[in-house]
């Protein structure tokens, strides 16, 4: 069973704890499909979405995922909180530690947020995105979207496209579908792929492949996963211009045709149509990126249940 | 914590031959009208199947079966140390004013039960619920009865009932163990 006390990246989960948190997930897909999409099992229980950064999908996926325990979910943006009155990170994690709240999603653009906070709070932290390092929840619903259409997580060649320098979701993709025995292969324009990149999975670096060339990353593909380029994040010019970064990075239907033919196409979103992905090709047969939204859902209600139901 | 085997309650043909028994008596609590039949996970749910295909060869008609995963609903979460793994429910549609089967191997202190009831009223009114078991054992904590029972033993505290099935087990036969 997951003996944890946080969830803050997927660089220190097991595999079977991996496994245990998606079979979980998929116990849990039911519950949203009933009349009534509610359980009792968290109920008396406090979760606080602790949100520095934008987001829509993560913050409400966890709210309703909350909800459906049966837990009091609290939202906290930064604009709105202490910390816009200069209150310190840590002195917030005292506050809403005082406050008995049992868990805390923080999403923080500094990496290693979660982790200060982790080790201040009784509460259960839950890393919902720490800067440009790791986003675990999205790894598990890629796992969890992949897994339900693949039927597997290894001997998988899983392409992962675009702004990877800024990308916290390829690198937690990274580490748990190498952790699996799947390839993944990153590919961005050279001033998108950080700067040692290659060091980041030492342990099962042989399943990791770096490339500049998009036709190479797609060819013979099972999973084709397109990052948002992420330009809230860029401080100077990293292309020329959209239409050129569309044209050598973008995935469009004739990229597309090089993957296998039972191919899947995935985005975190939000997607930004016609810089990294096509419109014809996100709303195509082989785009499971609504799948991915509903597996998120699961799976942090998984989470939520196995870090604070007991 | 283990186990010692303190006698055999039942053999393979006398499992069969029970649950045989538990769907003549729900067909005939029900006056031949159409059940659908709940297991509770895990051994509840390979006895709804069996008692589904007995039913089925009676009645020439397949009664709706389901599963149902009551670790959602516990009243011990806070209590148990690590949770525990989450089965599948599926819980057929439109049960609404049916006569629903909740079927489990063993009925104990009742609370298993209590929280299947809370897991079922979630999925709408149900005309009636009525509960088939292999096994009563005594010692209950709430006011919960079985309307269908294959076998009422006397037990003590410290002894353990296990049914076996072959579709988890690879056998069919129940034992009464002890803790020791």
């Amino acid at each position: 069973m997951l003996k944890r006390k946080d969830l803050l990246g997927i660089e220190d989960l097991s595999r079977d704890e991996i496994l245990e948190i998606l079979d979980t997930a998929e116990s849990f897909q039911e519950v949203s499909t009933r009349p009534i999409k509610k359980v009792p099992t968290l109920r008396g229980k406090t979760i606080i979405n602790l949100f520095f950064e934008a987001s829509t999908r993560t913050r409400t996926s966890f709210e309703i995922a909350g909800k459906r325990l049966s837990a009091d979910v609290v939202n906290i943006s930064s604009s709105t909180s202490s910390v816009s009155k200069g209150e310190t990170l840590i002195d917030t994690a005292r506050t809403l530690d005082a406050m008995a709240a049992d868990c805390v999603v923080i999403r923080h653009s500094a990496a290693g947020a979660p982790h200060t906070l982790a080790r201040l709070t009784k509460a259960s932290i839950v890393n919902g995105g720490d800067g440009a390092h790791e986003h675990p929840t999205q790894a598990l619903l890629d796992a969890c979207t992949i897994r339900q259409r693949k039927g597997r997580l290894n001997d998988l060649k899983v392409a992962i496209i675009g702004d990877v320098a800024h990308s916290r979701v390829a690198r937690s993709n990274t580490h748990l579908l190498t952790k699996f025995g799947s390839h993944v292969w990153l590919c961005g324009a050279p001033t998108l792929m950080p700067i040692g990149i290659e060091k980041i999975v030492c342990e099962n670096g042989e399943f990791l492949h770096l490339t500049n060339s998009m036709d190479e990353a797609v060819q013979d593909a099972d999973v084709v996963m397109m990052l948002r380029v992420q330009f809230e994040r860029m401080s100077e010019s990293f292309f020329p211009s959209v239409r050129e970064y569309f044209r050598y990075y973008g995935l469009t239907s004739d990229r597309a045709a090089r993957a296998k033919p039972d191919v899947i196409i995935m985005h975190p979103g939000p997607m930004n149509r016609g810089v990294e992905i096509a419109t014809d090709v996100a709303d195509g047969p082989y785009s499971v990126i609504f799948d991915q939204v509903s597996a998120g859902v699961a799976v942090r209600m998984a989470i939520l249940y196995l870090l604070v139901g007991g | 914590m283990s186990l010692k085997l303190n006698y055999q309650l039942m053999n393979s043909d006398e499992v069969t031959s029970t649950l045989n028994r538990l769907a003549d008596e729900i067909l005939k609590a029900n006056d031949d009208r159409p059940v659908v039949l709940i297991g509770i996970q895990r051994r509840g749910v390979p006895m709804a199947r069996r008692i589904a295909a007995q039913l089925a060869g009676k009645t020439h008609r397949e009664p709706r079966i389901g599963t149902l995963d009551i670790n959602l609903y516990r009243d011990d979460l806070t209590r148990v140390a690590f949770q525990p793994v989450v089965q599948k429910t599926e819980v057929p549609p439109n049960i609404d004013d049916r006569d629903v089967v909740l079927v489990d191997d063993v009925l104990y202190t009742g609370r298993t039960v209590r929280a299947a009831l809370d897991a079922l009223c979630d999925f709408g009114r149900m005309r009636s619920i009525q509960l088939a078991v292999m096994i009563d054992r005594g010692h209950r904590e709430l006011p919960i009865e079985a309307n269908f029972i294959g076998k009422k033993i006397p037990t003590k505290d410290n002894e353990v009932v296990e049914v076996k099935l072959r579709e988890i087990d690879g056998e069919d036969a129940i034992y009464v163990m002890e803790k020791i």
